[in-house]
């Protein structure tokens, strides 16, 4: 047992280092270093402008997309570069936020599906950031249930003619390409009848709207189709194979190891070992250090959890399904935290200015945020079911809906 | 990074795991819950003889020598086993000891006897309720004698030797505690069993009255050692209770296949299912933490008090979550005598306060931070 780099691994990092001195954009250091949680701000530039001079400059490199083949515009690099590469790469992998769908659900999805040409075409250029991606699978009537998304895609001589709604669509507004599940079929039960394209975003018919969110922000989007047309040219999988296909793409969502989950430990603990309350500082009082430990023995088990996952990649194993703790375990971690350190506060605690306030309203603005983290790629609940089905092998729970044309399911709701 | 195991101690848990299986199903651990033995001599000896009681005892003692993390794996499959065997107090308590603290003649004396599973040790150190603290130590040592007395003992009344916390000193200071060792067959010491939630590891009451010690480690050095052999017997019973709370989510997750209610298993049921889903977490947790808490202790790290109160926390939380909830899912079941989950949540709560309890740790775990991150 032991935390050190093989030889190999120590050379590539010893590359990757070198390289990181000479290129890192400095400038931004202390901006990135200072924002650990939700999205990231720079002050003044756009995150996506600077994220995408940034990827560029990875690219040209050999830096971006590593762990794709060369020919599609990475570095053939093996799962265990890949880590050591972020772990190098460090708080400047933030400004690389604005491609990771693309990177880690699309391009994988368009790799394993696409034509030959479509792969040299499209995946070189997201990898450099040149364009970027965005994933359009959940709709109004297809949150947690995505297979009850509605849609609809018909064939119209060579093309397909799409009308319908999705939601939640992370930076479809400055997307220039999505990868779209549609129903190609509503009379058949519901996961056979689904058909994934991929879309120019800038297509005649496409319409972008911002959504207000609960925290007052504005980072997800609805999109809305009308009439648009794709050629069948774009389609990825066979006609009404969409669901397998989905399942590619979600899998190399979860498969992502060694991503920065934020659980809001660290701030915490200083925030406790700095706050003086009446009855002296916060962190001496027992009903705190007990909270406090607990969450501390969270994160530091989530960090050992993918410790031994980045392990297994080392000896070239598939790491085993430990890591499908992380974002159930961050989720609920943030929410209490961001409770807790507002109680600590007292009535000072619903404050949000950052001068009338201890910890400069990170806490309040973690407690509006938190939510969305124990709902964005797949529930708490989902997340249990998955564990408990794929990890500990317990039957599916029974689908009345599972062999019902889908024109014929009830549907209410948003 | 190789943040795992290898495959000889890999090796070396299946062997253990299989002898286990064999010699201590359910059915021995019942002998000692039902009071027909104190502990299982049979199991004991066998223990012995696969080398597992001096795995981490140097050849020149009498052990195998192979190290710390050996142990840890072994410690992981007795507790899985609920083996009814004073392996903690002996091994993590008293060999622990006697390996930081002892002279050359004090480790020949007793270490060979451990491995041979001829002598079973423990740790004298708490006097009633309360946790470790130099200031609950009233036990008095004077010209070689000690008066006062110790309770709970681990294994008191079964064991042969006891390594003895007491106060040598009353300026209020660490260094008025002294640790000794006493051979508790000489005489001069009064044994009671106590009654305890887990019947399948003995508690004791042991009463000093100008009972022969001879001093173990240094004069004022006790409190010292003390944090350090609870560090380690931490790291230690978390694997214990890692083990505890793997089989408890075994038994969970196959009860949850089997039973069949409203027409289906009740496994298909959201409401069984996340229970289930929330043991693997905190399960898993644990693992992680106690792997760096072996780590730690393996390599004599100067993290090992974080990392083994981070161990000691994580798994003793889940072993109480996932005893619990086992309970939970079996239903009515779950509550009977004959069925096992009882003796995993009787383990599970007893394990959780020995050594010092959740809270204690939880301190001594914010306490270690604190300090590391003023250095």
């Amino acid at each position: 047992m032991n935390f050190d780099d093989t030889p190999q691994e120590a050379e590539f990092r010893a590359t990757a280092r070198k390289w990181m001195e000479a290129n890192a954009p400095k400038k931004y250091e202390a901006e990135l270093s200072k924002s650990s949680l939700g999205r990231i701000r720079l002050e003044k530039e756009e995150i996506v402008d600077v994220g995408k001079a940034w990827q560029k400059k990875k690219a040209e490199g050999g830096w971006a997309c590593l762990h794709w083949p060369k020919e599609y515009g990475g570095r053939g690099a093996t799962p265990i570069e890949k880590v050591i590469w972020q772990q190098e790469e460090g708080v400047y992998g933030k400004l690389t936020q604005p491609f990771q769908i693309g990177e880690g659900m699309c391009g994988p999805t368009v790799m394993a599906f696409g034509s030959e040409e479509h792969k040299r075409h499209y995946l070189p250029k997201l990898a450099s950031g040149e364009h970027i991606w965005c994933q359009l699978f959940s709709e109004p009537a297809g949150g947690s249930d995505v297979a009850g998304l509605r849609t609809r895609a018909e064939k119209k001589g060579d093309d397909w003619i799409i009308n319908g709604q999705k939601i939640w669509t992370s930076g479809a507004h400055y997307s220039d390409y999505g990868l779209l599940i549609t129903r190609t079929d509503p009379n058949v039960p519901k996961h056979k009848g689904l058909t994934m394209f991929f879309l120019d975003m800038k297509s005649k018919g496409v319409e972008v709207r911002p959504i207000k969110q609960a925290n007052g922000m504005q980072e997800f989007n609805e999109v809305y189709f009308t009439d648009v047309v794709i050629p069948d040219s774009q389609r990825l999988g066979a006609v009404g194979d969409g669901w397998n296909v989905s399942l590619t793409t979600l899998m190399n969502e979860r498969m992502s190891i060694g991503s920065r989950l934020a659980t809001g430990f660290p701030e915490m603990f200083e925030f406790c070992s700095n706050l003086m309350t009446e009855d002296g500082l916060a962190i001496d009082d027992p009903a705190t250090r007990s909270k406090l430990a607990s969450w501390a023995v969270k994160a530091s088990g989530l960090k050992y959890t993918s410790y031994r996952a980045i392990s297994s990649l080392s000896k070239g194993e598939r790491p085993g399904p430990e890591n499908s703790i992380g974002k159930l375990v961050s989720g609920t971690m943030l929410q209490d935290i961001a409770t807790y350190a507002m109680d600590l506060e007292g009535a000072a605690g619903a404050l949000t200015g950052a001068d009338e306030e201890a910890a400069s309203g990170q806490f309040q603005q973690m407690l509006l945020s938190s939510p969305s983290m124990r709902i964005a790629g797949g529930t708490d609940e989902i997340l249990r079911n998955i564990i408990a089905e794929r990890v500990l092998g317990l039957p599916g729970d029974i689908r009345v809906d599972k062999d019902v044309p889908f024109n014929k399911i009830p549907t209410k709701g948003r | 990074m190789n943040f795992d195991f290898s495959d000889e101690q890999k090796q070396m848990r299946d062997a253990a795991r299989k002898f286990l299986a064999e010699k201590c199903p359910p059915k021995a651990v019942r002998e000692v819950l039902d009071g027909k033995a104190t502990y299982d001599k049979a199991l004991w000896k066998g223990l012995a003889e696969m080398g597992f009681l001096g795995v981490a005892i140097p050849e020149e003692f009498g052990g195998a020598g192979a190290g710390h993390l050996e142990l840890c794996v072994i410690a992981e499959e007795m507790g899985r086993a609920l083996a009814p065997v004073p392996f903690s107090s002996t091994v993590y308590l008293a060999a622990e000891a006697l390996l930081l603290a002892g002279s050359d003649a004090q480790k020949q004396k007793w270490l060979p006897k451990i491995a041979s599973g001829d002598a079973i040790g423990t740790l004298a150190l708490f006097e009633g309720k309360g946790n470790p603290s130099p200031q609950a130590i009233k036990l008095s040592a004077a010209g070689g004698t000690l008066n006062g007395v110790k309770k709970p003992v681990p294994d008191g009344a079964i064991a042969d030797f006891a390594v003895v916390a007491a106060r040598t000193g009353s300026t209020g200071r660490d260094a008025d505690i002294s640790l000794f060792l006493v051979d508790l067959k000489a005489g001069g010491v009064e044994v009671r069993s106590l009654t305890n939630i887990d019947p399948t590891h003995g508690q004791a009451e042991l009463t000093f009255k100008n009972c022969k010690a001879e001093p173990l480690g240094a004069a004022g050095e006790g409190w010292g050692i003390l944090t350090q052999v609870l560090d380690r017997a931490a790291v230690l019973m978390a694997f214990e209770q890692v083990g505890g709370s793997d089989r408890a989510l075994e038994m969970g997750r196959d009860y949850a296949l089997d039973r069949i209610a409203f027409g289906r298993p009740i496994g298909s049921f959201q409401a069984v299912k996340h229970i289930l889903a929330d043991m693997y977490v905190s399960a898993t947790l644990a693992r992680s933490n106690c792997y760096y808490g072996a780590w730690a202790l393996s390599t004599n790290a100067s993290e090992l008090p974080e990392a083994a109160a981070a161990a000691r926390i994580s798994a003793t939380q889940a072993f109480q979550h996932c005893s619990k909830n086992n309970i939970q899912v079996h239903g009515g079941m779950g509550f009977t005598w004959e069925f096992d989950c009882h003796m995993y949540y009787r383990r599970a709560n007893a394990t959780a306060v020995t050594l010092g309890s959740l809270s204690y740790w939880e301190d001594q775990l914010i306490d270690r931070m604190r300090k590391k991150n003023a250095a």
